[in-house]
């Protein structure tokens, strides 16, 4: 078998962008449900985001948006060939990834701790509406939170191979889609923090 | 027979360091990867087939002691599961896209491919997660293809893994479209502009659309199926305020418009078909482009058409029917145009146009019980009756299946560089056209008459128009045994191919047959359109 020697980062680029086209329609589902189930039960979904903690959400998304702006830091960085730079800023990215999971657990643990989540004896008291939306809640927080962590796991990677110089001033392509991966989690995140934590 | 002063191998050889099996299984090459897919669908094909021959058995009442009504609603489940996810949906685009787009556009291969392996190995990965859901758990779903909740939601079957199989699918189909448009619009040779393409290329590039905007929706419908029958987070459970009927228009979000993923790239293999054997160029071809993106744009809205029953708003059953007529027009154009092309043609009459014409024949009967259905009184009255059974039959198998049967005839000598026995096609022809009208034709009375769909038993009205279903069952069957015999026949001990059997002009006739590993010794430069043939360029 023949070694390809053709290289298109345009297409490369083109590719990773109709793969983001498919994970938003993929949240788009669970937003068309939201939007049904909301318009079905607005007091419910009203007093539901009551239950969230505001504040908690809000510095979730500083954190995320923060490290969407380090991914393209470490970019520019290693357009430059400023290996240490772009590491540097790579770290920092994946620690505040993990800060928001961290965060998130939290928040996910004290929702369990009420009894807040589905099949709880306690929640099955609540009105229906309630109930659908912390089955909502849960499933989209926690489809959400399975993309932070592939793109971490993502991230490491390219973490990897700048260090190993896999990735360099010249190819970077990698390092560019899996920054846009990033940045796609952070944009889901921007709508799912008005409809869940701004609800009430 | 055109000779190529070339040495090098063809795709068939191996040349790397792995030999056999492994050279096969990690190959990055678009035709050898196609051919993976080729068998793998036409094993799964050949199990389905069986598992509807058992179905009709069914019917016939002497039978009933062998199958229970339980294993009848598996085997229901099973024959749409595997026809549908394993076959239709990833078969034309799988097989002959992976193979001849990159052809037809003058490229060496495809845009991305290891992600086209690893495509494959999601498809392989689905199929043996689907097999496993019926010997493992609580045995093989009995929800029908469907999955529709709440029933899938409580019943005791194994749903979950069925489910999470289709999910996996839906994965190989979306790597296919990410890579296949950007193949497209990155690869083309130099001229090739976009309306120099071969509409076959236009084909799969809506198909590809489809599959990227269409899938996604069923992938996380299927997901909430597995976290509710996991974790109760009841959105589709009315106990806890969910509601059934969100699944039924999540589910057809997708899979109306994957009934578009199946046609369209059987449509585009047959506007291939048409001019060659013509050997004219093709009447409207830019109608011809444009009606697959319109179908691929108007069949995205008509969903809710499989739910006219189901207790909508008067309003909204209104509108989707009025969508569900107008989608109708585009197909009736590329069949007005493959039909005028042939019109003062100079017809060369051969196996892939036999099976191209039947193709528009009894497409042409599913279209039209199609716009039947589409119309709300009607519908009420055939709604989950053997009449819909009937209708999708004569589009995924008359309409898919036989595209699939005359690309298959088209491309084989391309494909394998082998001549099969015109003869033998011709005599499978004829079981196969006689037996699917009595089976199907038949199902379409049946259910005028009221005969409800997915029952194991039926009323005494019923029974002669059953046998002779059954009966044609049993011609198809025949018919299609000696039709892949044939192939396999040919495989194997057929005459080599001459490298442009049918007198083609698109590109893959223009290489050796089989072609050399990356097509093309140096890529062409396209200065006209795909069907020009000599005697008009004159």
């Amino acid at each position: 078998m023949s070694e390809h020697v053709h290289r298109d980062d345009f297409g490369a680029r083109l590719g990773m962008w109709l793969f983001l086209v498919t994970e938003i329609v993929l949240f788009g589902g669970l937003f068309i449900g939201y939007s049904y189930m909301r318009y079905k039960y607005p007091m419910e979904f009203h007093h539901g985001g009551a239950e969230l903690n505001a504040t908690l959400g809000v510095i979730n998304t500083v954190v995320l948006l923060t490290s969407s702006l380090t991914v393209v830091l470490a970019i520019v960085a290693i357009q430059r060939a400023e290996k240490k730079r772009a590491m540097a800023f790579l770290g920092t990215t994946l620690a505040l990834g993990l800060t928001f999971l961290v965060i998130k657990s939290f928040e996910w643990a004290a929702k369990f701790h009420h009894g807040l989540y589905p099949n709880a004896p306690h929640l099955a008291t609540l009105p229906p509406g309630e109930q659908v939306f912390f089955g909502l809640y849960f499933t989209m927080t926690g489809l959400h939170g399975l993309h932070v962590i592939v793109g971490l796991s993502l991230l490491s990677v390219m973490l990897w191979w700048v260090a190993t110089d896999r990735i360099r001033a010249d190819r970077y392509i990698h390092l560019e889609n899996s920054g846009l991966y990033w940045h796609l989690v952070d944009v889901i995140w921007i709508f799912l923090l008005p409809l869940f934590y701004l609800a009430a | 027979m055109t000779t190529h002063a070339t040495a090098q191998p063809s795709y068939l050889v191996d040349t790397g360091s792995r030999k056999g099996l492994m050279a096969w299984l990690t190959t990055t090459d678009h035709k050898r990867i196609a051919l993976l897919y080729l068998f793998s669908m036409i094993a799964f094909f050949l199990v389905a087939m069986g598992v509807g021959f058992v179905m009709r058995l069914v019917q016939l009442t002497t039978f009933q002691h062998l199958i229970t009504a339980r294993t009848y609603n598996a085997l229901f489940t099973l024959h749409g599961v595997i026809m549908i996810f394993l076959f239709v949906i990833p078969g034309l685009p799988a097989v002959f896209g992976n193979f001849f787009l990159p052809i037809l556009i003058g490229a060496k291969d495809v845009a991305f491919p290891r992600l086209n392996l690893a495509s494959w190995y999601f498809f392989m990965a689905g199929a043996i997660l689907a097999v496993l859901s019926l010997f493992t758990g609580g045995g093989a779903p009995d929800t029908g293809w469907s999955f529709y909740a709440p029933f899938s939601l409580k019943t005791g079957t194994n749903v979950s893994l069925a489910v999470f199989g289709a999910f996996v699918l839906g994965f190989s189909s979306m790597l296919t479209g990410i890579n296949f448009i950007t193949t497209i619009h990155r690869l083309r040779a130099p001229g090739m502009k976009w309306f120099r393409m071969p509409l076959m290329c236009w084909a799969l590039y809506s198909t590809s659309w489809i599959q990227l905007l269409a899938t996604p929706i069923v992938a996380i419908t299927l997901v909430l199926v597995i976290l509710e029958r996991f974790f109760g987070i009841g959105i589709f459970d009315p106990a806890k305020g969910g509601d059934p009927l969100l699944y039924q228009h999540l589910f057809w979000i997708y899979s109306h418009p994957a009934v578009y993923i199946m046609i369209l790239p059987a449509m585009g293999a047959i506007t291939e078909i048409i001019p060659t054997f013509a050997k004219r160029t093709i009447f409207g071809y830019k109608a011809i482009a444009f009606s697959s993106m319109a179908i691929a744009g108007v069949g995205s809205l008509v969903w809710a058409h499989h739910m006219f029953t189901s207790g909508m708003s008067n309003l909204a059953t209104m509108l989707f029917s009025l969508l569900t007529m107008i989608v109708a027009v585009p197909s009736a154009i590329k069949v007005f145009n493959w039909v005028s092309t042939l019109y003062k043609g100079s017809i060369d009459f051969q196996p892939p146009l036999l099976f191209a014409l039947t193709f528009i024949f009894l497409f042409a009967i599913g279209g039209l019980t199609g716009v039947m259905q589409g119309a709300l009184a009607i519908n009420v009255h055939i709604h989950d009756t053997y009449f819909i059974v009937g209708h999708f039959h004569y589009v995924m198998f008359g309409g898919t299946g036989m595209g699939f049967f005359a690309a298959l005839l088209y491309w084989f000598p391309k494909m394998f560089g082998k001549m099969y026995s015109k003869t033998a096609i011709y005599i499978s022809w004829f079981p196969i056209f006689i037996g699917f009208n009595m089976l199907y034709f038949g199902m379409l009375i049946l259910g005028m008459m009221g005969m409800p769909r997915r029952y194991y038993v039926h009323l005494p009205q019923f029974h002669t128009m059953h046998v002779v279903a059954t009966v044609g069952s049993w011609f198809l069957v025949l018919g299609l045994l000696t039709y892949f015999g044939t192939l396999l026949y040919a495989l194997f001990k057929g005459p080599k191919a001459e490298d442009n059997p049918w007198g083609g002009v698109t590109l893959e006739w223009t290489l050796p047959s089989p072609p050399i590993q990356e097509n093309f010794e140096t890529i062409p430069t396209i200065t006209h359109g795909p069907y020009q043939f000599e005697q008009e360029s004159k």
